[in-house]
């Protein structure tokens, strides 16, 4: 029978969440690396019983662990992410040239065909790999390089590369986005990269046109057609059709269009999700109503998900990596918060319940759906 | 012989209760305790100094003797009490955060 297994990364530590397919009953296995920031843990696609966990404090630093038995076990492996040649600037919050300085691994995304093949998405902005199971990491020096960085600037949180979207049908083309430098793409794994930001509109830099700088919070893909990405930028909620080379605003009929998540359901590519946040500071959902909103139409048109959801004196947020959907027959989709809820609907959205209530805030959420 | 006391999560990811001790060629200073640390346990590179400029992460200090060796050279000498094994050396993280 399948199974579900919910990797969830808080401020204090990691926590496995499983259920069988009918996921109406969760075991609890955490904290993991008690104490620990988790930014992110993820399973490789080619073995699901390899877990890759970024570990960080700001005592003792980053750190990376590795499982080979689906999360009982763990050792911990490379931890030296060192950026290639001279490392230069970027910008700084008051524009000044700024030292490249590693500080965290924000996201990790397996290899989709190798299990010792992981990239790392990290802050100050850049991206690594391993071939190795994590062993040891090298810089992919071509986007840092590509010539933007300088420009590029930090947002509130920090100058984090926090999405990497492996394209299935493709091995050689990798899309990344940056805060708050914006999204870009390689076709030829990573070598050389481009700013893929056409279409985007943001009022707060000086040119709201310019082909860096956007603030993107997160992007998604169906794995079916990579060349239709969805973006939740700071502010609007976005579209491509041609591998982000121009992107349209689909924000439509939300009650706000800023946010942080934004996925897509395992079996229909036009069925997308968000969580609507109120901002620019406050940050918790708009009335105090915790609310998925779902589009069918791939973007303008959205109906509110509340059933299961509290609708009243709500003030949690859902961060960037905290959404993610499993691939059984009836999508489950899950999110987690701030506040240390982690829910989850086995029926595409229609309602949800909440796995555990009560977790350390919630940072990541990542799902595999086992066999 | 060196005896060294860890901060409570470094204990764990080393997979060590209490002390640790380690042997050190020459002088004993924070530097070359910490090679010898490394090299028994090195899954705490990076953690306590960084790894390509060696420099002391800023929330960890060192004290000995009851005095705060943090700011010293990393290659000044020990006190003898640690040198000699009869005083430990202390890596503490700082009393900070939430």
């Amino acid at each position: 029978m399948s199974q579900v297994r919910v990797l969830v990364g808080t401020r204090k530590g990691a926590f496995l969440l499983t259920a069988d397919g009918k996921r109406d009953k969760w075991e609890v296995s955490g904290p993991h690396f008690g104490g620990w920031e988790i930014y992110h843990m993820k399973g490789s696609p080619a073995d699901p019983n390899r877990l890759y966990v970024s570990q960080s404090t700001g005592w003792f630093g980053q750190l990376i662990q590795r499982s080979s038995d689906g999360g009982k076990t763990w050792e911990p492996v490379g931890n030296k992410f060192v950026y290639e040649g001279t490392p230069g600037t970027h910008q700084w919050y008051d524009g000044t040239p700024h030292p490249w300085e590693f500080k965290r691994v924000w996201h990790l995304e397996p290899s989709l065909t190798d299990p010792d093949t992981v990239y790392a998405g990290v802050e100050d902005a850049s991206l690594f790999r391993t071939a190795d199971g994590g062993q040891s990491w090298q810089e992919l020096p071509g986007l840092r390089g590509h010539g933007s960085g300088p420009r590029w600037q930090p947002g509130a949180g920090g100058m984090c590369l926090h999405t990497i979207l492996l394209d299935p049908s493709d091995p050689a083309r990798i899309f990344i986005a940056i805060s708050a430098a914006g999204a870009f793409r390689t076709d030829d794994g990573g070598a050389t990269w481009r700013p893929i930001n056409q279409g985007l509109r943001s009022p707060y830099i000086p040119d709201p046109n310019a082909d860096v700088g956007h603030c993107v919070h997160r992007i998604a893909m169906h794995r079916s057609r990579p060349n239709v990405l969805f973006m939740q930028k700071h502010w609007d909620v976005m579209r491509s059709d041609n591998a982000g080379d121009q992107w349209r605003e689909v924000s439509g009929n939300l009650p706000t269009d800023f946010g942080f998540v934004i996925d897509v359901h395992a079996h229909e590519p036009e069925t997308i999700y968000v969580v609507p946040i109120k901002s620019d500071s406050e940050h918790y959902p708009p009335e105090g109503k915790l609310r998925v909103y779902r589009s069918r139409t791939g973007g303008d048109e959205w109906e509110p998900l509340t059933k299961g959801l509290p609708q009243g004196d709500c003030y949690v947020d859902v961060l960037r990596e905290a959404m993610a959907v499993d691939s059984l027959d009836s999508c489950g989709v899950y999110f987690g918060t701030t506040g240390g809820q982690v829910y989850a609907s086995a029926d595409a959205g229609d309602s949800w319940a909440p796995i555990v209530r009560d977790l350390p805030a919630v940072v990541s959420v990542e799902v595999q759906t086992l066999s | 012989m060196i005896r060294v006391v860890l901060p409570a999560h470094l204990r764990l990811l080393a997979r060590v209760a209490g002390e640790v001790q380690v042997e050190v060629e020459g002088r004993a200073t924070i530097a070359s305790v910490l090679d010898a640390i490394e090299a028994r346990y090195p899954m705490l590179c990076g953690t306590i100094r960084d790894h390509v400029t060696l420099k002391r992460r800023p929330f960890v200090r060192f004290f000995a003797c009851e005095q705060d060796w943090s700011h010293e050279s990393p290659d000044a000498p020990l006190p003898d009490a640690v040198a000699s094994g009869a005083e430990p050396l202390l890596l503490v993280g700082a009393i900070a955060g939430g």
